[in-house]
């Protein structure tokens, strides 16, 4: 009886990870799609870090953007974060998730620039957080927080 | 207000200093919100309710440093900088500070 409940066990976190593993990759593979898509989009849309100096006269109006984005990791990805901790070594799985969030982080900060009507912007800043659920759960890294903010820059015209 | 995270207001003159000021705001969404945040950790992806959380409470917090700054007689605010605490279990505090100045 007992091994049937841990039998039981096994195949829940075995269809678990295969869903997440499906579901996941499929889900990825689409962001990075629509990242790579996007930031074509906007390349023209300067972005730095530095705050750089202006003319008098050149600079018509600036004001804070901001762009930020929640995203969490499949659970077979967890998985295997859980497994890589046991060896050490990079940790893959969450090395594309972050990625992803500031990627996609930046590019609503862009999006929210370009709607201003802004040509560049400057001293742009990245912040990641954890958040939700999972942020006080040990030290699990479940789902992350990125930030990006900066200053919407409108040239005079001439 | 003019909002900017640089040390200056670009294109512009800095006449006046008010010191820093900040606004913050902690919140939590609803259990039916975190419940499908639970079940979407299954399969990864954007958390569409923690963002929209982060968000407004960001705008918030904004715009309590906007009006703490706005008591203190300054057009704008320069070298704004956030930062993201969890204090609580699906509860987030946001925090925003920076430095009110009067521009011309």
């Amino acid at each position: 009886m007992e091994s049937l409940l841990q039998n039981f066990d096994l195949v829940i976190v075995l269809v678990l990870a295969i869903l997440g593993y499906t579901v996941g990759s499929l889900a990825e593979k689409r962001h990075y799609r629509s990242i790579i898509k996007r930031e074509k989009e906007l390349l023209k849309m300067a972005v730095v870090t530095a705050e750089g100096s202006f003319p008098p006269g050149k600079v018509g109006s600036s004001a804070l953007v901001s762009g930020s984005v929640v995203i969490s990791i499949d659970y077979f990805k967890r998985l295997l974060a859980i497994l890589r901790n046991i060896f050490g070594g990079r940790v893959k799985s969450y090395e594309s998730l972050v990625d992803r969030a500031r990627r996609e982080a930046i590019l609503r900060m862009k999006e929210s620039a370009r709607k201003q009507g802004a040509n560049m912007i400057i001293n742009m800043r990245l912040e990641t957080a954890t958040i939700g659920r999972s942020a006080n759960k040990r030290k699990s890294v479940g789902s992350v927080e990125a930030i990006a903010y900066g200053t919407a820059i409108v040239m005079n015209k001439g | 207000m003019i909002m900017t995270n640089v040390n200056t207001v670009p294109g512009k003159k800095i006449v006046e200093h008010f010191g820093i000021v900040q606004g913050s705001t902690v919140r939590a969404k609803h259990i039916g919100r975190d419940f499908m945040a639970g079940l979407k950790n299954l399969v990864g992806g954007e958390l569409k309710g923690y963002t929209e959380l982060l968000q407004d409470s960001r705008e918030e917090a904004m715009k309590r440093m906007e009006e703490q700054a706005r008591q203190m007689g300054a057009n704008a605010v320069v070298n704004i900088r956030f930062a993201t605490s969890s204090v609580a279990q699906g509860a987030a505090e946001l925090f925003a500070y920076g430095t009110a100045v009067r521009v011309e």
